[in-house]
């Protein structure tokens, strides 16, 4: 059997099956953002809106505030949660810089630098000594 | 008989797509990248392959969460352009060729790879923007295209190797296919990179480096990198660097390189480009 011990990886929700289970009824959700009534009608109300789907109370706050790592940790995959940042008319590399709690603007600093070094990212023991 | 002669890798970011579509190729992010790929597209007008066979994933826009396919293989007519949040990117239908999609079902399915067959699926950036990347924006594709998606979505994807034993396969079924027929494959997706957490942005160069190098020198080394160390090293979505492997399979035993190109970033991704012609 292959290392599988993905959880140690630091600052990352691997969307595993468990993950998958809790966040299904949130991805789909998040899936009829794919069309443009529906992203209108979201917008327009989102709560009457989210009342439609069987979410979890945490879920449903997490979305209404745009807590876009709690959303991950809640079991949303970053694809469909990417629809959720379109939907409020934001690129996808402001939604990654909410996630990394920089601004937008240092967030593509940071990647025309070349991006994150995986030193001190590679395992939570190298985060903590780093 | 139809013959695989040649094999692609590129990414797909989804930024390099909205750039061309929005006019924003000339401007000083995106220059370098497009440049960077003018050797590739030049190569592939040259190739005029007949078909082409693009490994990509779909990111939950074909697919929602009611099935998850592992390996499913484009069996239409024609695959529309999806929707994925921002409305259709403006680019031709893609046409496919149910004739030889259905060849390489039944001959994928009797070499004991259990493939899902699809008759309707709108495709995304995914396949798309390696289309863009390669043949610019022509009124049609020059090809006909069979979409090959990957579950690289939902832990696990499939290995480095099954991918790797999956391209070997497709090689065997095109060559049992009666029709004189140039086929190239793409392999798409990655190279480092991290687009969700705290850890967003990662990038690694030396991993990709190497990832380059031992596709032509030593892709069974490339074979033996476990799911847990692509996320490790190089981004919690570099796991999608298996479907190079599945290129890389289909191309046999012995490659030559003829291009590569590597660009950061292009959004949240290191961008990577390679050319392996069958020898």
């Amino acid at each position: 059997m292959a290392d599988d011990n993905y959880d140690d990886i630091p600052g990352t929700w691997i969307f595993d099956a468990q993950r998958a289970r809790a966040g299904y009824h949130l991805n789909q959700f998040l899936y009829t953002l794919m069309k443009e009534e529906n992203r209108k009608a979201f917008l327009a109300d989102e709560r009457a809106y989210l009342a439609g789907f069987k979410l979890t109370e945490a879920q449903r706050e997490a979305v209404l505030k745009r807590e876009w790592n709690r959303l991950l940790e809640l079991g949303a995959v970053v694809y469909a949660l990417a629809k959720l940042a379109f939907t409020d008319g934001r690129s996808y590399q402001y939604m990654a810089s909410q996630m990394t709690g920089v601004s937008e603007n240092e967030y593509v600093e940071m990647m025309l630098r070349g991006g994150r070094s995986p030193d001190g990212w590679r395992s939570k023991s190298e985060r903590e000594r780093h | 008989m139809a013959r695989i002669v040649a094999g692609v890798g590129t990414s797909h970011t989804p930024a390099i797509g909205a750039a061309v579509d929005n006019g924003k190729a000339g401007q000083p992010y995106w220059q370098p990248l497009f440049k960077g790929y003018e050797p590739a597209k030049e190569w592939l007008a040259k190739t005029r392959p007949d078909v082409l066979i693009i490994v990509y994933n779909d990111h939950v826009n074909a697919f929602d969460f009611k099935m998850i396919p592992t390996f499913a293989l484009g069996c239409a007519e024609e695959f529309p352009i999806a929707d994925e949040g921002w409305g259709p990117r403006p680019v031709p239908v893609v046409k496919g060729y149910p004739e030889l999609a259905g060849h390489l079902v039944q001959s994928l399915v009797l070499d004991e790879f259990d493939m899902t067959i699809v008759n309707e699926m709108p495709v995304d950036h995914g396949l798309t923007v390696p289309l863009t990347l390669l043949c610019g924006s022509p009124p049609h594709w020059p090809c006909r295209v069979i979409p090959l998606a990957v579950n690289v979505v939902q832990y696990p994807a499939p290995t480095g190797r099954r991918c790797y034993h999956l391209g070997q396969a497709i090689r065997r079924a095109v060559e049992s296919w009666q029709e004189d027929l140039k086929v190239v494959v793409f392999g798409t997706g990655g190279m480092s990179h991290q687009i969700q957490g705290p850890r967003a942005g990662l990038t690694n160069p030396a991993f990709d480096k190497a990832f380059l190098d031992d596709l032509s020198r030593d892709p069974e080394r490339l074979t033996r990198i476990a799911p847990l160390e692509y996320m490790r090293e190089a981004g919690a979505e570099a796991i999608e660097l298996v479907m190079w492997l599945l290129m890389r399979g289909a191309l046999g035993p012995k490659v030559a390189e003829v291009y590569r190109f590597y660009h950061v970033p292009a959004s949240s991704t290191a961008v990577g480009n390679i050319i392996l012609e069958c020898r």
